[in-house]
């Protein structure tokens, strides 16, 4: 007799055998059914809200431990002490059941009924609680079975989650099983985000690894020093990186002997992208690329021999970069250049490696256009777009964001670069991408998004709080003319510096989005990912 | 004989104020605050009325004339000079007016129907000499430099009116009209200040170390995140450097982007402006528009190899347009862009437009 498939398998048997032979279940039998009853109740009511459990309780008064006299409806049947008095199995079952029945034989069919009717609510109400909570407990509950229009089962991403201590707590608990060291946030957060991780780059998270390490593959140590540091950007430039650490690691992989490679390999892969996780949050494509690969690796067949299937592996990863980001951008810059026409003034922001790409291949298409590179502070990513196009030759213009109401009469496009697509039709990109579009609307300057596939993303958002990154505070400050206004900022309670990393466009400010499958708008976001997921 | 004394003083005054303005402009004298250029102006100009020799109303409008034609020049983007020279220009002719005993406190705009029964010209050539009008003119410039002094206590006192608790307030760089605004608020009520960078400069330090001193909650945000950030904030408060003749501003570079972020948000646009940066200057002059100083503050030296083959700009003041603008406070009060036209000819004489 089991709630839905939670209880363990040796107690359930026994129970249905009894249950099936009609017997009447032993006094042992019972006590343990309470007590597994007991322990679910728990974990379960510790995450649930305590508003939604009312209606449940009336039907579970098997979990009321405290003394029998409780009426079944109580907020105190959740309160109910771990350390249940065992001896009190009689009087116990007669609680239960509504009808006060002394006699077991009578309340067993009453019992079955009433469980049964249990079970039904349960599986109800906990449908409806998975969208609510966000604390999935690690159960196992059955998925859904995928259907076309099923709810997904959503568990909520840990790093935006920082201002709950349940969750905090979880993940600690998980890096110490993993072995990984836990980063702690740096500075006074601005109270909007206190959602989001702060970290600081003077305090690395290898700092805190032991040498050597036995636990982390070096070339993943030395692509997390490389995330945080800076020294590897973009969303393209992290993908490529990752996915040359994984073929590192699978090469130097072996299968422990009672083990099997597709299962294995997986399990030694996570803690690995928790590292990186803390090194630097995920990317979008980041994250696209991490879920292939463990598709790759699990569908691959147990009979297969290790050599076969390491190179099979390394095959998809060469397969995945050449045909998701290195086709995809020659297929951009083909249909791009149809729409970059001579005597063109092409604003672009930021260093985005596709668009910086386009450019120079139009420019060896000897197209006649000239740049403007708007840059913004702290990162002054422009400064190195600006970099390569002036190596190719191309005539460039630089600013800065604050200046970009002036220059904008002079230009003709603006092309964008985007780190994921979401599926609301919103592009998420580097912070102050929206505000450029923004200003191109008011003076009615065509924008296009340039924008490969494999960043599209199912992710929904309407704004930059929920869920952004927090870069290092102190990037912020300057120097100038010899003084330093904000080095103390630490100091004083009441300031606060905030250096976020990505924002949202909404699509109405989009024109026009070019992917390796076309040019489509940026409402048609949702169409190719359904389209992708039939596919796969 | 004092006279020529006074005459040499007087000139080295004027040269001396003429090189601060130079200097003050291109970033490298100490910076001043409009409030200081104004006080300053008017102080000249008491001092030339005192001190020059003139028998006439009309004498002493040439040579303010001449002499504020020379303070523009040397800065023409500290239109405070122009401001202060064409308010006392108006309260000569006033004095003059009234010491003449005629009624002019009609409309003296052209009109239609004053042309056709005034019957030929009636210019006024202020060559009458008038004895008192000496003192009548310091006693006005006077009460024009108490004006002054006040400023910005006259707009901080407005400040509880517009200030609720609990508000989130975006501001960019540094005005001192809007730290004192905020300033007055906080001792009453608590709010929570952004306060955008305004690269290069990055005077938005300085306004965000200055507000959290006294108190105040306050957050440095980089200007590319104004528009990510604008979803929470409930209203922008401004200062500018220039009101113009259209209710539009010449404000710190990056106010159009908030400016436009505030309107699709519809989040209100305050601006917080003296009556003394109310300017008849229109913006369709392009080439006088605009203020750049020099492109090291954005592309410094250092990136040397592609310095000579790249334009860089660092423009100085934005444009807004009146349409994005919601309210201006002053130190007579609260008023709506479409109201600026008529307090401009309240302070300035149409002939007085062009110096």
């Amino acid at each position: 007799m089991a709630d839905s498939g939670v209880t363990d398998g040796s107690g359930r048997n026994e129970i249905e055998r009894a249950k099936s032979e009609g017997k009447e279940l032993t006094k042992e039998e019972k006590q343990r059914l309470r007590k597994e009853k007991k322990q679910q109740k728990k974990t379960k009511e510790r995450k649930d809200d305590k508003a939604s459990q009312e209606s449940e309780k009336e039907k579970k008064p098997l979990t009321s431990a405290a003394p029998v006299s409780q009426p079944p409806t109580q907020t105190a049947i959740q309160k109910a002490p771990s350390a249940v008095p065992v001896p009190a199995p009689v009087s116990v079952p007669a609680s239960e059941a509504p009808a006060p029945a002394d006699k077991p034989a009578k309340s067993k069919a009453e019992l079955k009924a009433e469980r049964r009717a249990r079970q039904e609510a349960e599986r109800a109400s906990k449908q409806g609680k998975k969208g609510e909570t966000g604390q999935q407990a690690a159960t196992g509950k059955p998925k859904a079975p995928p259907n076309d229009l099923q709810p997904v089962v959503k568990r909520l991403p840990e790093h935006i989650q920082v201002d709950n201590p349940d969750v905090l707590k979880k993940l600690a608990k998980k890096l110490e099983r993993q072995q990984i060291p836990l980063r702690s946030d740096y500075g006074y957060k601005v109270s909007l985000f206190s959602h989001l991780h702060q970290y600081s780059r003077k305090a690395p998270l290898t700092q805190q690894l032991s040498i050597p390490s036995t636990v982390i593959h070096p070339a993943i140590v030395r692509l997390g020093l490389q995330y945080s540091q800076g020294i590897v950007a973009g969303s393209n430039a992290r993908s490529v990186a990752l996915l040359h650490a994984f073929i590192q690691v699978i090469r130097d992989y072996t299968t422990p002997p009672n083990e099997e490679l597709s299962r294995d390999l997986v399990n030694k892969l996570k803690p690995y992208i928790s590292f990186l996780n803390q090194c630097r949050p995920l990317s979008a494509s980041m994250g696209n690329a991490i879920k292939y690969i463990k598709k790759e690796i699990s569908n691959i067949p147990s009979q297969c021999k290790e050599e076969e299937a390491k190179s099979k592996l390394l095959n998809c990863i060469e397969c995945y970069i050449n045909e998701k980001i290195i086709l995809a951008a020659k297929a951009i810059a083909k249909s791009s250049i149809e729409k970059i026409s001579d005597g063109d003034v092409i604003l672009v922001y930021g260093c985005s490696s596709l668009v910086n790409h386009i450019l120079c291949e139009a420019f060896e298409k000897n197209r006649k256009f000239r740049v403007i590179v708007v840059d913004s502070r702290p990162r002054l990513e422009g400064r190195e777009a600006l970099r390569r196009l002036v190596q190719r030759g191309i005539s460039c213009t630089y600013v800065l964001i604050s200046a970009v109401s002036y220059i904008l009469p002079e230009v003709s496009k603006v092309f964008l670069g985007a780190h994921a697509l979401l599926a609301n039709g919103y592009v998420m990109s580097r912070v102050g991408t929206s505000q450029i579009a923004l200003v191109a609307k008011a003076f009615n300057v065509p924008v296009l998004v340039c924008c490969e596939t494999y960043k599209f993303c199912e992710r929904v958002q309407t704004d930059s709080f929920v869920s952004n990154e927090l870069d290092d505070p102190d990037d912020l400050i300057v120097t100038r003319k010899g003084k330093t206004q904000l080095e103390n900022w630490q100091q004083v309670p009441s300031l606060g510096l905030l250096n976020l990393v990505y924002d949202v466009t909404p699509p109405d400010f989009v024109d026009l989005v070019i992917t390796d499958l076309g040019m489509i708008p940026c409402t048609s976001v949702p169409v190719v990912l359904r389209v992708k997921n039939v596919d796969q | 004989m004092p006279g020529p004394y006074k005459e040499t003083d007087l000139t080295e005054r004027v040269e001396a104020f003429l090189s601060d303005l130079k200097r003050g402009g291109s970033g490298m004298g100490p910076l001043r605050g409009s409030a200081e250029t104004a006080r300053e102006t008017t102080a000249l100009l008491r001092r030339i009325t005192a001190q020059a020799r003139w028998s006439s109303a009309g004498d002493l409008m040439e040579i303010i004339r001449k002499e504020g034609r020379r303070m523009t020049a040397a800065q023409p983007s500290e239109t405070t000079v122009g401001n202060m020279v064409r308010r006392v220009l108006k309260m000569i002719r006033e004095e003059y007016a009234r010491s003449r005993g005629s009624s002019e406190e009609a409309d003296q705009q052209e009109s239609l129907h004053k042309l056709l029964t005034s019957g030929g010209l009636s210019e006024e050539n202020f060559r009458q000499h008038l004895p008192a009008l000496k003192t009548h003119l310091i006693e006005a410039i006077n009460e024009l430099l108490t004006e002054l002094e006040g400023t910005t206590d006259n707009i901080a006192m407005q400040a509880l009116e517009h200030i609720h608790s609990n508000e989130v307030i975006m501001t960019i760089g540094r005005s001192r009209t809007v730290e004192a605004f905020l300033k007055d608020a906080a001792r009453k009520r608590k709010f929570h200040v952004i306060v955008a960078e305004c690269a290069p400069f990055c005077q938005g330090h300085e306004m965000a170390t200055s507000l959290s001193e006294a108190g105040i909650e306050t957050t440095v945000i980089a200007d590319a995140a104004i528009f990510a950030v604008m979803s929470r904030v409930n209203k922008v408060i401004i200062g500018t450097q220039t009101v113009l003749a259209n209710g539009g501003l010449r404000a710190v570079n990056g106010t159009h982007t908030l400016a436009l972020a505030a309107k699709h948000h519809s989040t209100p646009l305050i601006v917080c402006a003296p009556m003394f940066k109310l300017s008849p200057q229109f913006p369709n002059e392009e080439d006088t528009f605009h203020k750049f100083v020099s492109p090291q503050e954005v592309l410094p030296f250092t990136e040397g190899e592609i310095l000579s083959k790249v334009n860089v700009h660092c423009p100085v003041f934005d444009y807004v347009p009146p349409e994005l603008i919601t309210l201006f406070i002053s130190n007579i009060g609260g008023h709506a862009p479409s109201y600026i036209y008529r307090l401009m000819s309240e302070l300035y004489h149409p002939d007085d437009h062009e110096l």
